[in-house]
């Protein structure tokens, strides 16, 4: 997987100045994110931890460019993400980010590989390419040979595992995983994160969002919020 | 997204709630088909009309004495004619009236019992003129038609059509055979094949008798030269118009009437009552296309029921869909495809229903149904527009939900 890595080599996948996250609901003003600020470079492996409320899943959807910032700027590998609409900001989310989630939200009446195929189809590739990209992320997490296997007749890691290929088929800048552990048995665990693991060390930047310290742990470096803000971000020594 | 990615997405969507998909169709299946049916049916019931009133005489003009105003005192002519058998030769004639082909008089004699030794049948006695046989479009299945020497002799001699016939002599050939009418014996000197029936008459059931033997044998009176009908036939349906000006102009002058709102008679002609028919038709046609437009609605109501509650159901798939990479027009286009593909399996199964029931409908009911391409192919469109119309409201609320919401949703 190697050299596949889009982002451009000197700009950080993410730059995150100072950014606040406001929901207004009614009467009601919640301050999510007080002035979140963060870099993270090609090829980093990160954790986000925190408890709940701590502004985690705001964080998460900011940099997956579900939402926008309420103030500050958000630079997507080097690109500025913070105003944009919900058009742009689909087809950034098609092109640089590949998500991993919790539930896998694979579509059970899909195959894997039509599965795999999805966010490829939104980028209006071709049919052929698409087959053949598909096949090889699925080979590369080792489902190979579950390409017409729909999300029911795989268990629960393989279904992660289609996950991340599909996260993986469109070459994005930015891998983004949201508690991708949450729903799997230990054994799952461990498969899905060796595959994190093995994206590392192919040069992918992969950012994990978790709230379990062993999976933090696989990490490189990781980063605690608390309140709407970061409270600690320490590198482990490799 | 690709336009081939977008039709195979919705496939899928549809395949994948078979039972749903079917459901929803069906109620657009049923307009549809109701709609090829009824059309059907009134196309089918013209095409009928048009087809008898042509076979019957396409380029026919009928003359009826009296007035045609029912205004003031033309009123009533009572039981006195004001056509005569004169007026008949009148316009036979070629110099006078060049558009003319053929006149027929006719003088109704009313319903007569026809005796055949021991059998008795009671038919319809027509008097007329040798050219009738031509100018209704007629033809001999045996025998000849009366002629003119049988007219000037005031011959009892009698024509048959075929019903009758049938009834009087059975298999019997009753050309040579021998009726009585009012005691009077009569000759039966040709038998007339088989032309169905009018709204009023039946026309297979009749005796003709030339014109001066139902003046004075059958009908009797003081006016015996007066006839009821004079059937004019233009020389072609193009000189129709032209000869009903002639017809108009020679019967003005010898009734001495200056306009035509003073005159007494009255010339129709066949189109008039194909039209009135057609209108009379059209006018149910209508009515049922209605009924099968309300259910189309139905069916329309249907289809953004069912594409509600499939966006509620998909929402963590939409939330997906945009997610990966999905903008709110692709979404929405998804959801339209899907309606439209609803609407158009309706439409098309809709359609072969429709079609079937126009092959098989003959079968049971005396009604012929005529399918027309044009309007089976309206219905296929009407059917996915009916699936894009209903479909518009459930695609744009698809298309307006935040991916966060739609992802977080259970």
């Amino acid at each position: 997987m190697a050299g596949e890595v889009a982002a451009v080599a000197n700009e950080p996948v993410i730059e995150l100045t100072d950014v606040h996250k406001v929901y207004e609901m009614g009467t009601l003003r919640v301050e999510a994110l007080r002035g979140v600020s963060l870099r993270i470079e090609p090829g980093e492996y990160v954790a986000i931890m925190g408890p709940s409320g701590s502004g985690k899943s705001t964080l998460m959807h900011i940099l997956g460019c579900l939402d926008v910032p309420s103030e500050g700027r958000y630079l997507l590998a080097g690109e500025d993400v913070s105003f944009m609409d919900e058009v742009e900001l689909a087809e950034i989310r098609n092109q640089r980010i590949g998500f991993v989630f919790q539930q896998f939200n694979l579509l059970p009446s899909l195959t894997a590989l039509r599965n795999v195929e999805l966010p490829l189809s939104y980028a209006a590739v071709d049919r052929a390419t698409r087959h053949r990209r598909a096949r090889e992320a699925l080979a590369r997490v080792g489902l190979a040979d579950r390409l017409d296997h729909r999300p029911g007749e795989l268990s629960g890691g393989q279904q992660q595992r289609v996950a991340v290929a599909r996260a993986v088929a469109t070459d994005p800048a930015l891998i983004l995983a949201d508690e991708p552990t949450g729903n799997l048995d230990s054994a799952a665990t461990v498969e899905v994160l060796g595959l994190f693991d093995e994206l590392h060390r192919a040069g992918r930047t992969v950012v994990l969002i978790t709230h379990e310290a062993e999976v933090a742990a696989r990490a490189a470096r990781t980063i605690r919020l608390r309140d709407g803000a970061v409270v600690e971000d320490a590198v482990v020594a490799a | 997204m690709r336009w081939g990615d977008v039709l195979h997405n919705g496939w899928d969507a549809i395949r994948s709630h078979k039972l749903r998909s079917a459901l929803t169709s069906l109620g657009i299946l049923i307009g549809i088909a109701a709609v090829v049916l009824t059309v059907g049916l009134g196309q089918g019931a013209q095409k009928q009309v048009a087809d008898r009133l042509s076979a019957l005489g396409g380029n026919l003009l009928i003359v009826s004495p009296g007035s045609s105003t029912t205004s003031g005192v033309r009123g009533g002519f009572g039981s006195a004619s004001t056509l005569t058998t004169a007026d008949a030769s009148a316009l036979a004639s070629r110099t006078a009236a060049p558009d003319v082909a053929g006149v027929a008089p006719v003088l109704p004699g009313g319903d007569q019992s026809l005796v055949n030794g021991s059998t008795n049948w009671t038919t319809t006695v027509v008097g007329t003129s040798p050219s009738w046989l031509s100018v209704r479009g007629r033809h001999l299945s045996s025998g000849r038609f009366i002629t003119a020497a049988d007219d000037k002799a005031a011959a009892a001699v009698a024509m048959r059509a075929s019903e009758t016939a049938q009834e009087l002599f059975g298999p019997l050939d009753p050309v040579g055979q021998s009726v009585t009418i009012n005691s009077v014996p009569y000759e039966v000197v040709g038998v007339l094949t088989s032309a169905g029936s009018d709204s009023t008459t039946n026309l297979d059931d009749q005796a003709i008798v030339p014109l001066s033997t139902a003046a004075q044998r059958i009908v009797g009176g003081t006016s015996r030269t007066s006839v009821q009908t004079i059937y004019v036939k233009a020389s072609a349906p193009s000189r129709l118009g032209a000869a009903y000006q002639e017809t108009n102009a020679i019967l003005q002058y010898r009734h001495g009437v200056a306009s035509a709102a003073s005159a007494d008679f009255s010339i129709t002609t066949q189109q008039s009552v194909i039209s009135t028919t057609s209108s009379v038709n059209s006018t149910l046609t209508n009515l049922l296309i209605g009924v099968a437009a309300l259910s189309l609605i139905v069916g329309g109501i249907g289809v953004m029921n069912i594409m509600l509650v499939s966006v509620k159901e998909r929402t963590r798939e939409i939330g997906l869909r945009k997610a990966l990479g999905g903008t709110p027009a692709v979404i929405r286009r998804q959801f339209l495809c899907e309606a439209s593909m609803l609407g158009l399996t309706g439409g098309l199964l809709g359609v072969a229903t429709g079609v079937g029931g126009a092959i098989a409908l003959p079968h049971f009911v005396n009604n012929p149904v005529t399918l027309s391409v044009p309007w089976i192919l309206i219905a296929i469109v009407v059917a996915i527009a009916i699936g894009i119309g209903f479909g518009v409201y459930p695609a744009a609320r698809a298309a307006r939900l935040s991916p966060i919401d739609a992802l977080r949703s259970e």
